[in-house]
C-alpha cells in the first residue's frame, strides 16, 4: 500500500526488509527439517557411540558464548551506524566478526576431533544428522562472515551509506536468527544429548 | 579430470539416441536460426536480460510447453509399452529404459510443466491485477527464472549424456540410495530439482510481497481478485514448504555423495523418513499447483456469465481452509507405511475435511453460472471439463482417502488414474483455460476460437478415454509402473484403450500448436478491437491496453472495492484520461541472473559427474557474482512524464514511435 508520504526509495527499503523476514522464516522450516531428522535419527547410533559419550558440555558452552557475545557486539555496531559513526561501526563489526570466526574455529575443532576418533558422518545415522544439522548452521556462519567483511570493506571504501541502508540491518536480522537457531542446537543436541 | 564422465556415457540405445539427437538437432537449429536472421543480440537485449514480468513470464511458459512436449512423448512411449507388452511381447522399451522415461515423465511435468505454466501465468497477470508496475523484486524474479531454466537445461542434458534417474519421479530410497543407483541418474534429478526448486522458492517469497505491499491505492486485501487470493495461498505453501524439499533433497544428496546414513537400510539411516519428507512438501506441492488454477476459473466463470462471482468470501475463506488443511494429509500417500490405526484415522479424516472446501468453490463457480449470461467460449468449454474430470477425481480421492480402501489400491492404476484426474482435470485444464483467457491481453489479439474449442474437446475426450481403464484396471489389480504383464490377466485391451486416449490427447496438443500458428498468421483479423479488455472484463489488468507497455499503468489506478474495473465501467468513469503523469522508476536490464544460474548448472553439472573442480569454480562464481550485485546500488532508471507522455499519446491512437 502506497502511503502518501513515503518515495520510491523507502518504499522499496520497506519491501527489502519484510522480504528478508520471509527469508529468514523459510531458513527457520529449513532448520525445523534438520531438527526433526535430527530428533528421528539420534538414538540410531549402528551400535556406534550416542551424544552422551561425545559431546563435552565446557566446549560448547564456551562456543554459545562466543555466539552470544557476537550478537551483542553486532547490536552495538548497529547503534553505532545509527549515530553516523563510522569509525565505531567499522570496529565493532570487526570484533563481531573476529567472535564468529572463532566459533566456527572451534565448531571445525570439534568436527576434526570427532573424524579422528573414527567418528566421521558416515559412521552412522546419528552422526549423519548431527553433522548435517550443525554443518548447516556453520554454513550459514560462514555466509554471515562474508557478508560482515564484504559491509566493513564497503564502509571503509564509503559505498555503502551508513544511515539509510538495509544492508546492516538485514544482516542483523541474519546473524541474531544464527544465535537463536545455535540456542535450539544447543539444547536439543548438546543438553540434551548429554543429559539423556 | 571429468569424473564419471567418459565417451561410455553417451546413448546406445535407439531411442534414446533419437532423443539426444532430437535435442541437440533442436538446440543448433534454433542458435543458427537466431545467428542467421541477426537475432542473438535482439533476444539478449529485449527478452533474456529483460527483468519485466511480462516477459518473463511467457519465457516461463516457453520452457514449459518445450517440456510439455517431451512429457507428452514419454507418456506415448508408456502407453505404447504397456499397449504391446503382454505375453510374449516385449514392447518396445527394455525395462531400465522405462523406467527413465516414467521418472522423466512424472519430474518433467510437475517441476517445469505444472510449475511453470504456473509461475509464467502468475507473472504476467499478477501485477497488472493488483494495480503494480512490476513484481516487489524484478531482479530476483529473473534469477528465480534463470534458476527454473537451469534446471531445465540439466535435466535435458540427461537425454544426451548418462541417464535419467531410474527411480520414479520421487526417488524413493533405498532405490535410489547409492546401493541400488550408481550411476549418475538420481544425481541429475536432484540437482535439476535443487536448483529450480530454489527458483521457486524465490518466487514464492517474490509474489507474496508483491501482493502484500504493491497492490493499488484502495485495494484492500478483500478487493484482491480470487487469483490474487489463490497465488498469495499458492506463494505461502511454496515459502513453507519448498525448504523441506531443498532438504530432503540434500540429504539424499549427502547420503550419495559423502556415503551419510539418512535413507540407508544400514547403520540406523530411515528410508520412511525420507518418504515422510518428500510428502510433508509433495502434497503441498499438489496444491500449489491448484489453487492457482482454482483462481484462474474464478476471473474466467464470471466475466464469461456475465455476474459477480457468487460467494466471494466463503471462496476466499476455502482457498485459506485448503492452504492449511493441505499441511495435514501427507500421510495418506503412504497408509501402508503402517502408522497404525490411530495415525491413519486421523490423516484419513483430515483428507475427506479438505474436500469441503474444495466443495464450496465448485458449487460457488457453479452458483455464479446459474441464471447467469453465459457465452461458451473456449475458456469455459475448459472450465466445464475441468469440472466434470475435477469432481470424478475428487470422489475417487475420496475413496482413496479410507485407509481400508487405500491398503487395497496403493499404488495400483487406480491412483495413477486418480491423481491425472486432479493434475490434467484440474492444474492443466485450469492454466489452458488461462492461458486463453489471458493471452490477448499480451499479443493485442485473440487465439482462433474454434480451433481452442476443438482442442479442448480433444483434451477432454482423450482425458477420458486415457483414464478411464485406468480406473478398472487398477480395480483389476494392475500395479502402476509395470512394463509387462501376462497375456491370461486379459487387461490388453484396456491398456490398448488407454493407449488410444493418449493419442486423441495428443491431437488435442497438435491442434493448440496448429491453433497457436494460424492465430498468429491470421492475428490481423483476430486483433482485439477494444485494444485491451476482448472479454469485458471485471479486473484491473483489463483496463491497461493489450498488449501493455512495460510499465504497466501510465497512472497507477485507483481502487474502490472489487471488481474495480467493471464497476467503473458501469459508472462510466474510464473514458476520462487522467492526463497528469509523473516520473516513474523502473528496473534496469541486467544479465546477472543469467550469470548467476549459470554458475548453479556448473556447480550441479560438477556434482553429477563428480567432477569436483568444476563445482568449485561454480560455487565461487555464484559467492562471486552475488556480492557484485548486492553491492551495486545503480539498479533503476528513470522514465520522464514528457516521455511517458508522448508514449502514451501514441499507444491510445494504436501507433508506434
Amino acid at each position: 500500500m502506497t502511503k502518501p508520504h513515503t518515495t520510491n526509495h523507502e518504499q522499496s527499503l520497506d519491501k527489502a526488509k519484510f522480504g528478508f523476514w520471509v527469508y529468514v522464516m523459510t531458513d527457520c522450516v529449513l532448520f525445523a527439517t534438520l531438527f526433526a531428522t535430527y530428533a528421528v535419527l539420534r538414538n540410531n547410533t549402528a551400535e556406534g557411540p550416542s551424544a552422551k559419550d561425545l559431546f563435552s558440555l565446557n566446549f560448547v558452552l564456551l562456543e554459545t558464548m562466543l555466539l552470544l557475545t557476537s550478537s551483542f557486539t553486532y547490536g552495538l555496531a548497529l547503534i553505532f551506524a545509527k549515530q553516523n559513526n563510522k569509525k565505531m561501526t567499522i570496529n565493532w563489526l570487526t570484533i563481531t566478526a573476529m567472535l564468529g570466526l572463532s566459533f566456527l574455529a572451534m565448531e571445525l575443532y570439534e568436527f576434526n576431533h570427532l573424524i579422528t576418533e573414527g567418528h566421521a558422518w558416515s559412521a552412522s545415522a546419528f552422526l549423519s544428522a548431527y553433522f548435517t544439522l550443525v554443518g548447516t548452521h556453520g554454513l550459514h556462519i560462514i555466509i554471515g562472515l562474508i557478508w560482515i567483511f564484504v559491509s566493513i570493506f564497503r564502509l571503509k571504501q564509503g559505498t555503502l551509506n551508513i544511515k539509510n541502508n538495509n544492508s546492516l540491518t538485514m544482516l542483523g536480522i541474519f546473524w541474531h536468527f544464527l544465535d537463536i537457531i545455535w540456542i535450539f542446537i544447543f539444547s536439543f543436541v548438546y543438553l540434551i544429548g548429554v543429559a539423556l | 579430470m571429468f569424473g564419471r564422465l567418459g565417451f561410455d556415457d553417451l546413448p546406445t540405445e535407439l531411442i534414446t539416441i533419437g532423443g539426444a539427437l532430437s535435442m541437440v538437432g533442436g538446440l543448433i537449429a534454433v542458435t543458427a536460426g537466431l545467428i542467421y536472421f541477426k537475432k542473438l543480440g535482439w533476444l539478449w537485449r529485449n527478452w533474456l536480460t529483460s527483468l519485466d514480468h511480462k516477459k518473463i513470464g511467457v519465457m516461463y511458459i516457453a520452457i514449459a510447453v518445450i517440456m510439455l512436449l517431451r512429457g507428452a512423448g514419454d507418456a506415448v512411449m508408456m502407453r505404447a509399452q504397456q499397449a504391446l507388452a503382454s505375453g510374449d511381447s516385449t514392447g518396445i522399451l527394455s525395462s531400465d529404459t522405462f523406467q527413465q522415461v516414467f521418472s522423466a515423465h512424472g519430474t518433467i511435468m510437475i517441476f517445469f510443466v505444472a510449475m511453470g505454466l504456473m509461475f509464467g501465468l502468475i507473472n504476467l497477470v499478477l501485477p497488472l491485477q493488483l494495480g503494480a508496475r512490476d513484481v516487489a523484486f524484478p531482479f530476483l524474479n529473473s534469477l528465480s527464472f534463470w534458476l527454473f531454466a537451469s534446471g531445465f537445461v540439466l535435466i535435458n542434458a540427461s537425454l544426451v549424456i548418462g541417464e535419467f534417474s531410474a527411480a520414479g519421479w520421487l526417488a524413493y530410497p533405498p532405490l535410489s540410495g547409492l546401493e541400488y543407483s550408481p550411476g549418475v541418474g538420481v544425481d541429475y534429478w536432484i540437482w535439476a530439482l535443487q536448483i529450480s526448486g530454489l527458483g521457486s522458492l524465490l518466487s514464492g517469497i517474490n509474489f507474496l510481497v508483491t501482493i502484500l505491499k504493491m497492490r493499488a491505492p484502495g485495494m484492500k486485501l478483500m478487493d484482491m481478485p480470487i487469483f490474487a487470493w489463490t497465488v498469495l495461498g499458492s506463494m505461502m505453501l511454496v515459502i513453507a514448504v519448498f525448504p523441506i524439499l531443498t532438504v530432503t533433497l540434500s540429504l539424499l544428496a549427502l547420503d550419495r555423495l559423502m556415503g551419510m546414513n539418512f535413507f540407508t537400510s544400514t547403520l540406523g539411516g530411515n528410508p520412511m523418513m525420507y518418504i515422510n519428507l518428500i510428502w510433508a512438501w509433495g502434497h503441498p506441492e499438489v496444491y500449489i499447483l491448484v489453487l492457482p488454477a482454482f483462481g484462474i476459473f474464478s476471473e474466467i466463470v464470471p466475466v464469461f456469465s456475465k455476474k459477480k462471482l457468487f460467494g466471494y468470501t466463503s471462496m476466499v475463506w476455502a482457498i485459506m481452509s485448503i492452504t492449511v488443511l493441505s499441511f495435514i494429509v501427507w500421510l495418506h500417500h503412504f497408509f501402508t507405511m503402517g502408522g497404525g490405526a490411530k495415525v491413519n484415522a486421523f490423516f484419513g479424516i483430515m483428507t475427506m475435511v479438505i474436500s469441503i472446501p474444495t466443495g464450496v468453490k465448485v458449487f460457488n463457480w457453479l452458483f455464479t453460472m446459474f441464471r447467469g449470461k453465459i457465452t461458451y467460449s473456449s475458456p469455459m468449454i475448459w472450465f466445464l471439463g475441468f469440472i466434470a474430470t475435477f469432481t470424478i477425481g475428487g470422489m475417487t480421492g475420496v475413496l482413496m482417502a479410507v485407509p481400508a480402501i487405500d491398503f487395497q489400491v496403493h499404488n495400483s492404476l487406480f491412483l495413477v488414474a486418480h491423481f491425472h484426474n486432479m493434475i490434467i482435470g484440474g492444474v492443466v485444464f485450469g492454466y489452458m483455460a488461462g492461458l486463453t483467457y489471458w493471452f490477448p491481453k499480451f499479443t493485442g489479439f485473440k487465439l482462433h476460437e474454434g480451433l481452442g474449442k476443438l482442442a479442448a474437446w480433444l483434451w477432454i475426450n482423450g482425458f477420458i478415454v486415457a483414464f478411464g481403464p485406468l480406473y478398472i484396471l487398477g480395480l483389476m489389480g494392475a500395479t502402476r509402473r509395470i512394463d509387462h504383464y501376462d497375456a491370461s490377466l486379459g487387461w490388453q485391451w484396456l491398456f490398448i484403450i488407454a493407449g488410444i486416449g493418449v493419442l486423441i490427447i495428443g491431437a488435442g496438443i497438435a491442434t493448440q500448436i496448429l491453433q497457436l500458428g494460424y492465430s498468429i498468421w491470421k492475428r490481423k483479423e483476430l486483433r482485439d478491437s477494444t485494444n485491451g479488455d476482448p472479454w469485458d472484463g471485471r479486473t484491473l489488468e483489463w483496463s491497461t491496453t493489450a498488449p501493455p507497455p512495460h510499465y504497466n499503468f501510465a497512472v497507477i489506478p485507483e481502487v474502490k472495492g472489487q471488481d474495480s474495473l467493471w464497476t467503473s465501467k458501469q459508472a462510466k468513469t474510464t473514458t476520462k484520461q487522467s492526463t497528469t503523469y509523473n516520473d516513474i522508476e523502473m528496473p534496469k536490464n541486467t544479465d546477472a541472473g543469467i550469470k548467476l544460474s549459470a554458475f548453479a548448472f556448473l556447480i550441479g553439472f560438477g556434482l553429477v559427474w563428480h567432477i569436483w573442480w568444476l563445482a568449485l569454480i561454480g560455487l565461487f562464481g555464484v559467492i562471486i557474482q552475488t556480492i557484485l550485485h548486492l553491492t551495486k546500488d545503480d539498479h533503476e532508471y528513470t522514465i520522464s512524464a514528457k516521455d511517458i507522455k508522448l508514449h502514451e499519446q501514441h499507444r491510445l491512437k494504436g501507433t508506434s514511435l
